[in-house]
């Protein structure tokens, strides 16, 4: 079996080698062969092993591939762990990578970069499935670190643009940040479990009830809670929540909508998949839980109002995805970690598929991104128009599609939850439906209805995309609309996941929601008994009416509410926070120590100094090299005698 | 006391190459003018015969023949092979430089001969009186040798102050010699360490002796204080000779320490411990700081010796088996390193110029990126960067001063270390990014290229795998 699933990972490795190394030479169609062709291994490979786990109930297979290095007692190793839960997420990550891939030919036709771009994203691929199917913390967080590292040169792809670049560094340092707590948390869960494997890990983890430690004297922290939440930064930065949040929707400067799938869709669910990989470590910790539950009840509502503010269509989408990532996070931290996947799995195909959309929708427009110029599309784009009407109801959660399943059960799960904070997350989350409907039909609203309001020569050129992008779209449309029936019993209350996931007993409130669970028509039949469905109405009305009934008041509101607005255009002053205060503050610190530290201590005294000294003493001591016989005969006799009086003459006197 | 026959089998690479010297002598006295070539072919052929008999050969359990004043053991066959293997590559590259000089001798094949025969017989010495004789043999020859270029008026001057210091080092020793014989009555070592070993207290004449012992011995190493003659020599001898005097007899000198301190001074080891330590860490000091102040390559590499032999001290310093071993290992090492390096000198040269200033140096990466190259991996390889052997050699030495409890002495060396690793990367800053007075490409032999190539390659695959030859100097000294 390792044979097997050693080429999930390694064919799109090679396929990436092929393309980045030999692109000039094999031309572009031979790098998105290679390419496509290893992550077509790779997705039928998982889907075998999505099908032999989770489907048949096979066992969890887990090996080690080999020794990496050994440290003092740790042993550093490479190896694979196949559980329903990795299963899923392999199959979920190879699936939507090969949709991209394909999608790429269309989209990147008449780019220079064709087979570097071929190169990264086989490259994330395989850092993704690294990350997914890893067995230790060391694995995971280089899958990790390579994620993050593709991402960058990703968003940076178009290297000559001065805003892609501060898009790519930002990304880069404020994942830095989450990366820092993540590492010193795999440093703190070595530190006391003495091993990085996860089934060791996870065998000790019940020890940490109670354990605490005091970093600070005077303040005992608890364990569990510190590992945890140090993990859970890693996330924050991975998955872009609050307040770390701010990269992804810059990394919208990357080529649309192909790299922001990659972030949006794939890479983000990183730290959502990696707090549900830990769930026997968070579930030892109601603190940490508490953190999970309100950082994502703030990201899903406060991401969701700043998408409305919005006017480039990829903006809209990035901020949607924020705020459904928060979502997620909720989950988590409601315990009802197969809730979370359940979500990410429904999100991962509809939002590829808005992604899709919106970037077919661009290349029809020439890579004219702002919504205001759009409008009225329906007529020339049928299959992007269709495909995203699906993939919107999929997204607000309209009853029957695959959001309204996923984000149904957080929603109840959270009602049911007693994790400190979950009053506020609750409200959160239901508002959040409301404002989740209306951005998502004010983007439908502006582009596919309405006047057009494109310029003349845009409008004749206006046609559907070719097949390559097309094809993508309706085969993303088809799961949008019924992974959630699917999807749903076995994975939130069957034993889809088996034993990959720990829920404590008192935590269990999916098992709860079970209880009342009579099947996904019912399911349907309770929605109508709850707000969610009817503010989702709201929210599609209010977009009916905002933008196509009355265009004219989104304006009268905006200048109405001006301190309102002005706070979401900025929103709400984070990158203003972090690149006026915090940024400056570190510049200034960094120019401090380099000026006193670097220039004057190490440059000037240590490494100038101090070879300045030994040249000089060289060229004084050189003078000893006369070059006359006797000097030397000299020396030789010195250095004997020298050595006669420490030896001989001084242990002489010792004795006498 | 009966006459019993000597049991030859233990010296008969030695008696081989006795018997071919002589034969090459003759060989160029009848077809030296007609066939200059048929000298050096021979001469080769010697080598490489007497290497395969120093293999095949091998002794599993030391023997001593001829009235206990010959040892065959593990560590003189493996250093026999390494100092026929590197005089070996030595007499190619001379053959190149002599050719394009106008330089060629027979002599200078025959001497050669000899000297890697006096340096054979050292390594075996059982007694003090074979080992001076070994190392007579050895140092007369290579004086000559460093004279052999008479209209040369540097060369001439080098070999004057090689043959005077030399011989006032060889009267340090032969005097240490006769103290060690006056308090134990034996010349050979094994009687002389038996002596130390049953008498309570070590007698303070003994440790007279050591002090003569010692400096000749560092003299012959270079070791600071008495590596005065280094420098000069290094520089005023025809390079050929520089590398043979720079490689073949510092393995030579470290098979004398050996079979002097370990062998026969062992009741000593407290006293030659410290005597090596202040050795040691002058020559690391000197070697390194010096060499900063040089233009010229030859001068500079000179100190550099000076400075590899420092830490070559230290595995001795460590006082153990391991100790000695790592000494080994990095005594072989920086023979093959310092083969390529002069090498290099040798091969960049052409008739009338030496090419060995450092400014010859400049650009050179314009003119030949592979030679350029290959001097990167030489002088990263001799600053002791891994992955080259060099970087092991210096390792190993090190474990083992730390595993003596000596982590100053460590301390002192890593620092040295650094300070020389200026003037290594300096070298490599000429060729790689300045720019040469010189722009034509380099033409060179491509049989010499080939040397070079594989003198420097089997640097960095010993770099990578250093294990085989670190095993078998663990198992040469048993």
């Amino acid at each position: 079996m390792t044979d097997l699933y050693v080429w999930v990972v390694l064919a799109p490795l090679i396929g990436s080698v092929i393309a980045g190394v030999f692109g000039k030479s094999i031309g572009r169609a031979g790098a998105h062969w290679a390419c496509i062709l290893g992550v077509g291994v790779s997705t039928l490979i998982s889907g075998a092993a999505f099908g032999h786990i989770v489907l048949e109930g096979g066992a969890a297979f887990e090996s080690t591939l080999y020794h990496w290095g050994r440290v003092g007692d740790l042993t550093l190793e490479i190896g694979f762990l196949v559980d329903p839960l990795s299963a899923t997420m392999m199959f979920v990550v190879s699936f939507v990578s090969l949709m991209v891939h394909i999608y790429t030919i269309g989209y990147m036709r008449d780019d220079p970069g064709y087979q570097r771009f071929f190169s990264y994203i086989a490259l994330f691929t395989f850092a993704m499935l690294m990350l997914c199917m890893s067995n230790n913390f060391l694995q995971l967080f280089f899958g990790w670190e390579a994620v993050g590292v593709v991402s960058y040169l990703l968003i940076g792809f178009w290297f000559q643009r001065e805003s892609a670049i501060r898009a790519n560094l930002k990304a880069f340092l404020v994942n830095r940040i989450g990366d820092l707590g993540f590492l010193l948390g795999v440093a703190a869960v070595l530190f006391y479990f003495g091993t990085l494997r996860y089934s060791e890990v996870f065998e000790l983890a019940p020890s940490l009830q109670g354990a605490t430690l005091s970093i600070f004297p005077g303040a005992d922290w608890s364990v569990a809670s510190l590992i945890c939440i140090l993990l859970f930064m890693g996330a924050m930065g991975k998955s872009a929540q609050f307040p770390l949040h701010v990269w992804l929707p810059d990394s919208m400067e990357g080529p649309t909508p192909i790299s922001a799938l990659i972030h949006a869709a794939t890479m983000v669910t990183a730290g959502i998949f990696m707090v549900a990989r830990m769930s026997p470590l968070f579930e030892q910790s109601e603190t940490a839980l508490s953190v999970v539950l309100v950082v994502g009840a703030i990201t899903a509502l406060f991401m969701g109002l700043l998408g409305l503010v919005q006017n480039d269509i990829k903006r809209v989408v990035a901020y949607s995805t924020l705020s459904q990532l928060g979502y997620m996070a909720v989950a988590l931290g409601a315990s009802a970690y197969a809730a979370a996947i359940f979500h990410l799995v429904t999100h991962a195909f509809f939002k590829a598929l808005l992604f899709l959309a919106a970037g077919s929708v661009i290349i029809a427009l020439h890579h004219n991104q702002d919504m205001r110029s759009m409008g009225g599309l329906r007529k020339y784009m049928p299959v992007t128009w269709i495909t995203s009407l699906l993939g919107s109801l999929a997204l607000i959660g309209f009853p029957g599609f695959a959001g309204f399943f996923s984000k149904d059960a957080i929603i109840e799960a959270v009602h049911l939850s007693e994790v400190p904070g979950h009053d506020f997350a609750y409200w959160c989350v239901v508002i959040g439906v409301f404002v989740t409907a209306l951005y998502s039909f004010r983007l439908y609203f502006l582009v596919f209805h309405g006047k057009e309001r494109m310029d003349e020569h845009a409008r004749e050129h206006l046609h559907e995309s070719p097949w390559v992008v097309t094809v993508p779209l309706v085969l993303l449309a088809i799961p949008s609309v019924l992974i959630g029936w699917i999807g749903i019993e076995p994975m939130l209350f069957g034993d889809h996941f088996g034993d990959s996931l720990f829920v404590l007993s008192e935590h269990d409130v999916l098992a709860r929601l079970g209880d009342s669970y009579r099947g996904e028509a019912a399911f349907i039949g309770h929605a109508f008994a709850t707000p969610p469905l009817y503010l989702a109405l709201a929210g599609v009305a209010c977009a009916w009416y905002f933008y196509m009934v009355r265009p004219d008041l989104p304006a009268l509101c905006a200048r109405r509410l001006a301190p309102v607005h002005s706070v979401l255009v900025h929103k709400y002053g984070f990158d203003l926070l972090y690149e006026e205060v915090l940024a400056r503050i570190g510049r200034g610190l960094g120019s401090l120590f380099w000026r006193i530290g670097d220039r004057i201590l190490i440059d000037g005294m240590l490494v100038n100094g101090s070879a300045r000294v030994v040249g000089w003493f060289s060229s004084l001591i050189r003078q000893l090299q006369t070059g006359f016989l006797y000097t030397y005969a000299f020396a030789m006799i010195i250095g004997l005698v020298a050595l006669m009086s420490l030896f001989v003459f001084l242990r002489m006197q010792g004795h006498s | 006391m009966p006459f019993v026959t000597p049991e030859f089998l233990p010296a008969l690479p030695e008696i081989l190459l006795a018997v071919m010297a002589c034969l090459v002598l003759l060989v160029d006295l009848y077809f030296g003018r007609r066939h200059p070539s048929w000298v050096f072919l021979l001469a080769q052929a010697s080598l490489v015969l007497c290497a395969l008999l120093c293999i095949a050969l091998y002794p599993e359990e030391p023997t001593t023949t001829f009235n206990g004043t010959f040892r065959s053991d593990g560590m003189s066959a493996v250093l026999k092979v390494f100092m026929i293997l590197v005089t070996y590559f030595v007499l190619f590259y001379s053959k190149f430089y002599l050719d394009v000089r106008d330089l060629f001798k027979g002599e200078y094949f025959v001497l050669s001969l000899f000297a890697v025969l006096g340096m054979m017989i050292l390594v075996s010495a059982a007694s003090l009186l074979t080992l001076y004789l070994g190392l007579e043999l050895m140092a007369l020859c290579l004086y000559a040798l460093v004279a052999l270029n008479r209209e040369s008026s540097m060369a001439s001057e080098a070999a004057m102050k090689y043959f005077v210091l030399g011989a006032l080092a060889s009267g340090t020793l032969l005097y240490g010699m006769s103290l060690l014989y006056g308090v134990t009555g034996s010349l050979e070592l094994d009687r002389i360490r038996e002596y130390q070993s049953v008498g309570g207290e070590i007698d303070i004449i003994l440790v007279l002796g050591l002090v003569f012992i010692v400096v000749g011995v560092a003299f012959k190493l270079g070791a600071a204080p008495f590596h005065m003659w280094v420098p000069d020599v290094y520089e005023g001898a025809p390079t050929s000779v520089t590398l043979f005097v720079g490689t073949a007899p510092k393995i030579a000198a470290f098979g004398m320490l050996m079979r002097l301190l370990v062998d026969g001074l062992a009741g000593v080891q407290g006293d030659w411990i410290e005597m090596l330590t202040i050795l040691s860490v002058l020559s690391m000091a000197v070697g390194n700081i010096i060499a900063i102040a040089q233009t010229n390559l030859k001068r500079m590499l000179a100190y550099s010796t000076i400075a590899h032999v420092g830490f070559l001290l230290l595995g001795i310093i460590a006082g153990t088996r391991a100790g000695y071993a790592a000494s080994m290992f990095y005594v072989i090492v920086y023979a093959l390193m310092g083969l390529g390096a002069f090498g290099m000198i040798i091969v960049l040269g052409s008739k009338g110029f030496e090419s060995d200033r450092l400014d010859d140096f400049r650009g050179l990466n314009e003119r030949s990126p592979w030679l350029a190259f290959l001097v990167l991996v030489l002088m990263l390889s001799m600053a002791g960067v891994p992955p080259f052997v060099g970087f092991w050699a210096k390792w190993s030495v090190l474990r083992e001063v730390v595993a003596a409890d000596q982590v100053w002495l460590a301390t002192v060396a890593v620092v040295l270390a650094v300070i020389g690793l200026f003037y290594y990367l300096r070298v490599v800053r000429l060729v790689y990014f300045e720019e040469g007075q010189e722009a034509a490409p380099l033409v060179c032999g491509t049989d010499v290229k080939v040397m070079i190539s594989t003198n420097a390659l089997a640097i960095l695959a010993l770099g990578v795998y250093p294990s085989a030859l670190l095993a078998l100097c663990v198992t040469a000294l048993g």
